[in-house]
């Protein structure tokens, strides 16, 4: 951090001399600190205000509103239920199946992207020509507007209109190859994303160890295995975390591919329908605070059982 | 040695290739589609065989489409402007200042990138209608700051924390004032960083639908993703595919400028946050 020209000038003159030089050095210290606080806080003080009064007090209303009847159509019918919403949540099966499609969503397409991320990272890393060409196109799935890549897909697989719908069977319209499209269309969105994280950990790697690993003999797959993925596995489970919590939340893309067609719907589609389609603010607010739940759980697993150091977490010590 | 380097260059040549494939031909293809005309529009091919530009000046002539645009451009300028001068406050006191709390507000701001929005949609929706808020600008722009500001603060003090902040006092000791000191020596060093992070601010905004679409309800504040999602075609049975591409490739032309531009700077700010802690 920034150390200040005063502390070790008043720690100078504490120790020769014994008048009142000491006390004004200390308080000039002093002042110095206190002025220096107040500007932190004054600097940060409206980014804090507006991330509370926009998070920190829906959340509270959220949670409040998750334990009242509160449906729109019926605004008559308003009153404390205590857990009766969660209750009809979690006993219903449209819920689960809409919880088990996310997590299946979540977990297939955090792996997949792992996979190609790295692929792409080693290639963006590696590659002898071209390689602003190859980072720059790389860019483009990441810049593109998560709709317009929908939308992209969504024709590609319409019967008689796209061209990768094989003739006469119309995949969006049933749940498998609807689940299949949509973890496609999330994997090319966020692969190159992934292999930007992964990247910047490559090139922590120092080149002489690997290639000392290479004179004693071990193979390319093992230099990967043995001295890559140790080193770089900070930056793996970084970019882990952050995809699994984002690929949790997917909303975008099933709207625009399935609309949650045949149980397609995720839990933050779920939630949509309910608040929007429904206006039924009670249970649309339990169900927000659930996933809330959830993905604080994810988060717990990721930082306390593999360790994964969030990013900032330590910010203080980062130079 | 040189027929080996050749082949290794042909090869890195065909993964390339194969990078450069896997980027665009989502892209390509609403690019065929959005020039395609009705008689070919479902032939399922590739590539265009008769292009045209009627879907173009068809959502040109469509006033909700105008309207979402300039409700996208106006609505995200705003938020990446205001993100920015709260950021940088914010980042510059978190990079170089000491002061209580400085934990606190890094994990919160780790926090709120992480929140799932759609457990914020529920409550704003109730609050902003209470407050007047619902369906307008001002409605976008804050939730769209808020998530910005956490991207903000990160990228921004990983920035603050490289630039070489000595140089101020010795331009005071050459004999600059501190406002020279600080337009002349300081502001050069900082603004790529600034630059850099209010790109991917405004590239976050412009990707935004779930909060354009549940916080609107007219197009005096829908942005382009949600207007998009709403538009029909002429007629009951015409399916508006093309409009729908043209105007995707309309709101990608902008971003796919700003990549291929400033790419050096994207991926250096992309990383910059999330590395080094």
């Amino acid at each position: 951090m920034t150390t200040l020209p005063s502390p070790p000038a008043a720690e100078a003159t504490e120790e020769r001399l014994d008048d009142g030089t000491v006390e004004i050095a200390r308080q000039r210290y002093t002042d110095a600190k206190k002025a220096e606080r107040r500007l932190g806080l004054m600097l940060v003080a409206p980014a804090v205000v507006l991330m509370l009064a926009v998070t920190a007090y829906p959340i509270l209303y959220a949670i409040w509103l998750s334990l009242n009847k509160a449906d729109l159509r019926r605004p008559n019918d308003n009153q404390f239920i205590w857990f009766d919403n969660y209750i009809t949540v979690l006993s219903s099966p449209i819920w689960w199946t809409a919880f088990g499609v996310t997590m299946l969503i979540t977990v297939i397409s955090a792996a997949l992207e792992l996979v190609f991320g790295m692929l792409l990272a080693i290639v963006m890393h590696r590659t002898i020509v071209g390689r602003g060409l190859v980072r720059t196109s790389a860019l483009v799935p990441y810049a593109i507007v998560t709709v317009v890549a929908a939308f992209s897909w969504r024709f590609a697989w319409t019967e008689d209109l796209g061209w990768l719908a094989p003739a006469g069977s119309a995949p969006l319209t049933k749940f498998g190859t609807s689940i299949a499209i949509i973890i496609l269309a999330e994997v090319w969105k966020t692969v190159p994303f992934m292999a930007l994280l992964l990247m910047a950990g490559l090139a922590l790697v120092p080149e002489d160890l690997l290639k000392a690993a290479s004179m004693d003999g071990a193979t390319a797959w093992k230099r990967f295995w043995m001295v890559t993925v140790p080193l770089i596995k900070p930056a793996i489970l970084v970019a882990l975390l952050f995809r699994t919590l984002d690929a949790f939340r997917i909303f975008d893309n099933i709207y625009i591919l399935t609309s949650g067609a045949n149980h397609t719907s995720s839990v933050s589609m779920l939630t949509y329908s309910n608040l929007i389609r429904g206006l039924n603010l009670g249970i649309g607010s339990a169900m927000s605070v659930l996933i809330f739940i959830t993905t604080g759980i994810i988060a717990f697993i990721f930082i306390k059982l593999f360790g994964a150091a969030a990013p900032g977490a330590d910010a203080g010590g980062r130079r | 040695m040189r027929p080996e380097t050749t082949n290794r260059k042909l090869t890195w040549w065909g993964i390339n290739i194969l990078v450069l494939l896997y980027a665009f031909i989502p892209v390509g293809w609403l690019i065929s589609l959005s020039v395609k005309d009705a008689g070919t529009l479902n032939d399922g091919k590739y590539f265009p065989t008769s292009p045209t530009g009627a879907s173009y000046t068809a959502i040109f002539k469509n006033p909700d489409f105008v309207r979402a645009l300039i409700n996208s451009i106006g609505i995200c300028l705003i938020s990446t402007l205001v993100a920015i001068v709260l950021g940088t406050m914010s980042a510059y006191a978190i990079a170089r200042l000491e002061f209580p709390g400085k934990r606190l507000i890094v994990a919160m701001a780790l926090l709120i990138s992480m929140f799932p929005a759609i457990a914020l949609v529920t409550p704003l929706f109730k609050i902003e209608t209470a407050l007047g808020l619902f369906d307008t600008w001002p409605g976008l722009i804050i939730p769209y700051i808020t998530f910005a500001l956490p991207l903000a603060i990160y990228t921004l003090s990983a920035f603050f924390r490289e630039i070489p902040w000595d140089l101020e006092k010795a331009a005071k000791m050459d004999g600059a004032t501190p406002y020279q000191a600080f337009r002349q020596v300081i502001t050069p060093l900082a603004m790529p960083g600034i630059f850099t992070t209010a790109i991917l601010v405004f590239i976050a905004c412009w990707n935004d639908f779930l909060f354009a679409l549940s916080l609107t309800s007219t197009s005096r504040a829908r942005t382009v993703p949600a207007a998009m999602s709403y538009f029909a075609g002429a007629t009951t049975f015409e399916k508006p595919t093309g409009p729908i591409s043209a105007a995707a490739v309309v709101i990608t032309i902008p971003i796919v400028i700003f990549v291929l531009v400033f790419q050096r700077r994207i991926v250096a700010g992309l990383t910059s946050g999330a590395v080094k802690g």
